[in-house]
């Protein structure tokens, strides 16, 4: 915007490329974070089912935590600590860590219930045709128990890009930020609120298709 | 060979196995029969290395299964192992259930991997339903499926812990069916089961078990005509 802005004035079709430009910002913000989360949540979700007794006492409760902390609050505590830390993070990169760690927290429960879904029996069906420890674990229980909790991990990646809002505190200007910085210009709260919900909607609306997509192709019966 | 040697089975303080001595020769059928409890899976899986062992000994062709050490994985290509519960893989067609291992573990190609499948499926009376899942198969079909997807490692031995005892009473015909059919094809087979007609006809011994102790063994003729032992008379009692 190098034109002189007036500080009042109705919303004008490039306030809708601005908007969109958000949303593919909330799209990459919340796309890396799941996607980084998840596979440390697998991980983690791996390490509290073998782990038991450690992992229930070391790893759990710090998931826990996670959990637990309104994310916001986490988003401004790690910005504002992370340069003493020696970590010198845009807003950016400490809204993709935390949603990460947080999307990992949540996955690691759905995951370790995958892998309990899976059953001792079928694992040993597996390992009796010879299968190692991790061909069972890459060919069957992964598999199995993946297909098991995707609707849950479906819910928690819309549900994180969603929460991916809350990076707006920090003054990344998503989708959220976005919405605010046009209605405090137009005035019209209605107008550019029903917008951004539409484009919130038409980010997770292809997802719950495709995943429901998914889910019928995996229903053999 | 199989030969067991003074086998002991503990789960904490329950002493599942008592010293086991059981020599099982090539070509042998023995029916392994007993009362829920008695230890008869526990003997199976401490067969093929699914369990530890706490005393004794276990030896597969001279190998010890339980030694520090030992390649439990390759071990286990040649026990095939068929449970109560059938546990397709209900994410693979039944082709690739039975194609899986041989790829994964024997490290065959795809194609070949396939064709083992096929044959293996066609053998068992599945060869129509190659590119369906297991979900669609009744429980007898599924249990062929997994004794399919066993022979596909092309085991020495083959291993059954009640192969029909899950399965609706008009489907265990067909899976007694095809473990008679692999009897007569010269496998070496332990069947824990308890169809007596089975273990009569088919098996060369039987043996029962109580209380994690072999009471008995002997040629189906001497179980079930003239049981030394008053536990055995009684539950053969109780079964028919
Ligand atoms: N994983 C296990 N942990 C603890 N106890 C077990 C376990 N598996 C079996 N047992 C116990 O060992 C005994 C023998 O079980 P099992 O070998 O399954 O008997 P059977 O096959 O003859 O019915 C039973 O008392 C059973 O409850
Ligand atoms: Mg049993």
């Amino acid at each position: 915007m190098s034109q002189p802005i007036s500080f009042f004035s109705g919303f004008q079709p490039s306030d809708l490329l601005f908007l969109a430009e958000a949303a593919w910002r909330t799209l990459l913000i919340s796309g890396l974070a799941i996607s980084i989360g998840t596979f440390f949540g697998i991980i983690f979700g791996w390490l509290l089912y073998e782990g038991r007794i450690w992992a229930s006492l070391t790893l759990a409760p710090v998931l826990d935590i996670f959990r637990s902390v309104p994310l916001i609050i986490q988003l401004v505590l790690f910005y504002n600590f992370a340069p003493i830390l020696g970590l010198n993070l845009d807003p950016f990169a400490s809204g993709v860590v935390i949603l990460a760690i947080y999307t990992a927290a949540l996955v690691a429960n759905v995951a370790r219930g995958g892998i309990e879904a899976v059953g001792q029996p079928m694992r040993r069906a597996a390992r009796s045709l010879g299968m190692s420890y991790w061909q069972d674990l890459r060919y069957v229980a992964l598999p199995i128990g993946g297909r098991a909790v995707f609707p849950a991990w479906v819910g928690v990646a819309l549900g994180v890009m969603k929460d991916s809002a809350l990076v707006s505190v920090l003054g990344y200007v998503e989708l959220l930020k976005a919405s605010q910085i046009l209605i405090t210009r137009t005035q019209e709260p209605f107008l550019i609120l029903s917008i951004a919900g539409a484009f919130y909607f038409a980010l997770s609306y292809p997802i719950s298709r495709y995943a429901a997509r998914l889910e019928q192709r995996w229903a053999h019966a | 060979m199989i030969e067991i040697r003074g086998l002991q089975k503990y789960f904490g303080a329950l002493h599942v196995l008592k010293g086991i001595d059981l020599d099982v020769e090539k070509g042998e059928v023995l029916s392994v029969i007993g009362a829920s409890g008695s230890g008869k899976s526990t003997l199976l899986y401490c067969i093929n290395g699914l369990e530890e062992i706490q005393g004794g000994q276990v030896e597969v062709d001279g190998q010890n299964v339980h030694a520090k050490g030992a390649d439990l994985n390759k071990l286990r290509q040649k026990l095939g192992m068929v449970f109560q519960q059938w546990n397709s893989f209900p994410h693979l067609t039944v082709q690739e259930n039975v194609a899986l291992a041989p790829r994964i573990v024997r490290g065959l190609d795809r194609k070949a991997a396939d064709e083992i499948a096929e044959r293996q499926l066609a053998h068992v009376g599945l060869g129509d339903k190659l590119r369906v899942y297991p979900g669609a198969l009744s429980g007898g079909q599924q249990q062929r499926l997994a004794i399919a997807r066993a022979l596909a490692m092309e085991p020495d031995y083959m291993l059954f812990d009640e192969a029909t005892s899950a399965l609706d009473p008009e489907l265990v015909g067909e899976v007694l069916e095809t473990m008679r059919m692999l009897a007569e094809e010269g496998m070496t087979m332990i069947c824990v089961t308890h169809e007596m007609g089975f273990a009569r006809d088919v098996s060369d011994r039987v043996a029962f078990f109580h209380q994690g102790v072999m009471e008995e063994i002997g040629p189906p003729s001497q179980i079930f005509g003239e049981a030394q032992s008053p536990h055995t008379r009684g539950f053969l009692a109780n079964v028919r």
